[in-house]
């Protein structure tokens, strides 16, 4: 068994459990050992692009550095987190006046350089498991299901900091999506913006996003829509007039994988 | 034109607006543009002028969404929401000048919303 270091962050333990409770039952069906830290701070919620604000870093670099201590590779589920978390190891690998500041904040033993290397879930399927092995493990395939993928901002962008896939024609969702059996949908909405935190200001803004993503959604035949950020599911459900449901990608996987039920009653 | 803000902007940013060639794609992209009084190509434009005052003062510093939308498809590389993020950075880092208050938090909370949005704010609005 395979083990990662694995950062949950502080919306997966509070308004998010199921993208974190489906995310560890899979794994461990996957023959996948997560391992939490015993200690890790929230990320900072957004990357500030400043080039000279170390403070706003410090909380990402600490958890880089724990996974660098731990000597494993780290595990994000969160889009938040990931952005944020990767971001931050892209700058401070690069740039040096940054990692010399950051360093002197934290005081560490051995200096952190970026030496972490970071997966986002959908990339330990794709890259350690392999979209074909998990296809194999499917007991509970969505044969049918015509599925949106909704990549949101955060995963994919930007591009040259996050490498996850090509941030205008992505395809690790879709290739998720037949891994557990179902049709995927492409739509162009699939990686423009929810609205995001300016929910907290402006519910007009934010539901005129939130409807033009679930339109088109709808408008290309999809059934239902997938997403791994607890931001983008509050304002596609709560800010939108649509009835499309939007689960977690995680609760697809434990569904296919016929853990789902375990993981509830756990 | 105010050099020592200008400057500090430019630093702050990292971004050399004059590498702009002015192909609006950055707004054509943006999608907070309908809420914008001054767009992502406008803050590019006016940085590039040294004609910052205006943006500190205009509600289009807290409408940026961070999509980096406008990062991603610009071809020249400007990066426009670095600069936007460096005009909003020297309005609310200025005393008294946070643009969400602690005590105003509890009002725009339902049982639903993610931390996330919380937190995400708090770090962008206020210093």
């Amino acid at each position: 068994m395979e083990t990662f270091t694995y950062y949950p962050g502080c919306t997966l333990r509070t308004k998010a459990k199921d993208l974190d409770k489906y995310a560890r039952a899979s794994a461990e069906a996957l023959g996948i050992c997560l391992e939490e830290p015993a200690e890790w701070q929230c990320c900072g919620g957004a990357y500030t692009t400043a080039a000279n604000e170390p403070a706003t870093k410090l909380s990402a670099v600490r958890t880089l550095n724990v996974a660098k201590e731990l000597g494993r590779p780290l595990i994000t589920v969160c889009s938040a987190c990931h952005n944020v978390i990767k971001q931050t190891n892209y700058d401070i690998s690069r740039n040096e006046a940054m990692q010399t500041k950051v360093n002197n904040y934290l005081g560490l033993e051995e200096p952190y350089r970026g030496e972490t290397t970071i997966y986002h879930y959908l990339e330990m399927l794709r890259d350690v498991v392999g979209f074909d092995k998990l296809a194999e493990k499917v007991v509970n395939p969505l044969t049918g299901k015509k599925i949106a993928a909704y990549y949101g901002c955060l995963l994919l962008r930007p591009s040259k900091a996050m490498a996850m896939d090509d941030p205008e024609n992505p395809t690790i969702m879709e290739d998720f999506i037949r891994a557990i059996g179902g049709t995927p949908v492409i739509w162009a909405q699939r990686n423009e913006c929810c609205g995001g935190y300016i929910t907290m200001e402006d519910k007009a803004q934010a539901s005129k996003r939130s409807n033009a993503v679930m339109d088109n959604a709808e408008d290309m035949g999809a059934e239902m829509v997938i997403t791994a950020c607890p931001l983008c599911l509050y304002n596609l459900e709560k800010n939108s007039d649509s009835t499309l449901p939007v689960y977690y990608f995680t609760e697809l996987l434990a569904e296919a994988l016929g853990v789902k039920e375990a993981a509830d009653n756990e | 034109m105010n050099n020592s803000l200008k400057d500090w902007v430019d630093i702050t940013s990292g971004v050399n607006v004059r590498k702009c060639m002015r192909c609006g794609k950055c707004s054509a992209t943006c999608p907070s543009y309908d809420e914008m009084e001054y767009h992502p190509h406008q803050f590019v434009y006016m940085v590039e002028k040294g004609d910052i005052e205006p943006l500190m003062k205009s509600d289009s510093l807290y409408r940026c969404l961070t999509c980096f939308a406008c990062v991603e498809r610009c071809p020249r590389n400007v990066e426009p929401a670095k600069v936007v993020e460096a005009v909003r950075l020297a309005a609310v880092r200025k005393q008294g000048n946070n643009h969400l208050i602690p005590d105003q938090i509890p009002t725009m909370l339902d049982d639903d919303l993610p931390q996330q949005a919380i937190v995400t704010a708090f770090r962008k609005y206020t210093k």
